[in-house]
């Protein structure tokens, strides 16, 4: 019997996740005797033009991992949904539209002329800016184009599972290459994580007080963490009540606060208000100028609460915004 | 949704209003009892307490095509649950700094203590708030992109002013 196909492509991410198959250790063996590795560019050597050569639904499964900004981007996963029986999300920017998502606090205009033009470290008088197409001396070359929107997987094609995580965490992959395996899967659109927050299996969940009210945020550069205490009882923002388990909560357990990056528990529309919503009302203080003043420590609300689900804020973006001057 | 903008000399401003049951909401129904006239702009929803008020919902109503949201509870002191609305107002505050960065500016989000006898100020948030929103203009949000929208590209941000 031939064994299942597998593909695991990148669109706009860092190569985290690929770092996570790796994280499988000996265990990748087990995969490799499973499954067949039929397009992974990271890895192995295919092109795309081995993927077009596919049958329709040839793969079985094809794990996509990054956010959808670019043309090329969009071609492929475009080209992989047609190619394969399942398409994984894989981690927090496919998955949410990641770090790479608050990408549209700012417009397109805006975020080239920084990365081309105001860098401290760009040296580019003439103000060059990524073209679409170049003449070199053997013809025309062309080059994908960067989108306005960063998005989602799911905001370009259907996706039937979510892997949650930056990068998603190992136990999490085993148990979703077993399930697929198996042919045990829980309906189509489920996130592959338990629904459970990330505190219930934190290690310093049993010192969180009864009563939470903080009377200062800090962020972790700021003061000593204890690392015995609950970090959000010490006023550190730590997202645990609102991000689902799946980490072990690796983050919280050796006293770095949870950012978020495993996503919303399922009873979370938008990650970002929610997440805002329970930091927001522990604070002690009912004097409006005052509280005011204490998040100030917060100077980056966006960017803290919707590290990496911004693309997937209800809002999703204004199209008439005027971005917030510094 | 569609008709945000598009037809500017028509355009009304949307305004949902989230009001406690305990004051703002009798506030209003005291506005009402009195012939008070207010603007028509302000669809409101009563809940049992601002402190209920989850900042989802805001986010929801600005989603489903309110260009304002307004946000009316107890005086400091007055909850009638002791403490849920010094919750309303720090999620507020910050929930508003948050939006300013969204781009999203801060007059389309109010917060107001209104107690069951200040029908008159019922009437005055609801006509200022209709007022400032007039001035802002619709808030004309990107629509959500899904796998069947994206080959028409949503219009570039920054590039079109709606308002």
């Amino acid at each position: 019997m031939s064994k299942p196909k597998v593909g695991f492509y990148w669109c706009a991410s860092c190569g985290g996740c690929e770092e996570s198959v790796v994280d499988l250790a000996e265990d990748i063996l087990g995969v490799v005797d499973a499954v067949d590795f039929v397009f992974f560019p990271v890895a192995m050597d295919f092109k795309r033009s081995d993927v077009e050569a596919m049958a329709d639904g040839e793969m079985a499964v094809c794990m996509i991992n990054g956010a959808i900004r670019t043309s090329e981007q969009l071609e492929m996963v475009e080209l992989l949904r047609k190619k394969s029986q399942l398409i994984i999300a894989y981690g927090a920017c496919s998955s949410l539209g990641g770090i790479p998502g608050l990408a549209n606090l700012y417009s397109k205009e805006s975020l080239l002329k920084a990365a081309y033009g105001d860098e401290l470290s760009t040296t580019n008088p003439d103000y060059t800016l990524p073209q679409t197409e170049i003449k070199v001396k053997e013809g025309m070359l062309d080059l994908p184009e960067l989108h306005d929107d960063v998005k989602s997987l799911d905001m370009v094609v259907d996706v039937d599972y979510y892997i949650p995580g930056c990068a998603p965490p190992v136990r999490l992959l085993k148990n979703a290459l077993t399930a697929i395996l198996e042919g045990n899967l829980p309906p189509k659109g489920a996130v592959l994580a338990p629904d459970i927050a990330v505190c219930d299996e934190c290690s310093l969940n049993k010192t969180k007080p009864e009563k939470m009210l903080v009377s200062e945020y800090k962020r972790p550069h700021q003061d000593h963490i204890d690392p015995e205490k609950c970090l959000l009882a010490q006023g550190f923002l730590c997202l645990g009540p609102v991000t689902r388990q799946g980490c072990d909560a690796a983050c919280p357990s050796v006293g770095m606060p949870c950012t978020g990056c495993q996503g919303p528990l399922g009873s979370v529309v938008d990650f970002g208000a929610k997440a805002l919503s329970g930091i927001a009302s522990i604070l002690d203080s009912n004097d409006a100028d005052e509280i005011a003043k204490l998040f100030d420590e917060i100077p980056d609300p966006a960017g803290t609460f919707y590290r990496y689900s911004y693309p997937k804020s209800q809002l999703f973006r204004r199209t008439n915004f005027k971005e917030e001057t510094k | 949704m569609s008709d945000n903008g598009s037809v500017k000399n028509n355009w009304e401003p949307r305004i949902v209003a989230f009001f406690c049951n305990w004051c703002t909401y009798t506030g209003a129904d005291l506005a009402g009892i009195s012939r008070m006239q207010y603007r028509p702009n302000t669809r409101v929803i009563r809940l049992m307490c601002s402190g209920r008020l989850d900042p989802q919902f805001i986010m929801k109503a600005f989603r489903e095509g309110a260009d304002g949201v307004l946000v009316g509870g107890c005086h400091p002191g007055d909850c009638h649950y002791q403490e849920g609305n010094y919750k309303a107002l720090r999620r507020i505050t910050l929930l508003k700094k948050m939006l300013a960065q969204m781009g999203i500016e801060e007059g389309r989000l109010r917060l107001e203590w209104i107690s069951a006898s200040e029908g008159d100020l019922v009437q005055k948030a609801m006509n200022s708030m209709a007022e400032t929103i007039r001035e802002l203009g619709p808030l004309n949000l990107a629509e959500i992109p899904t796998p069947h929208s994206h080959d028409k590209e949503p219009v570039a941000a920054g590039v079109e002013g709606g308002a």
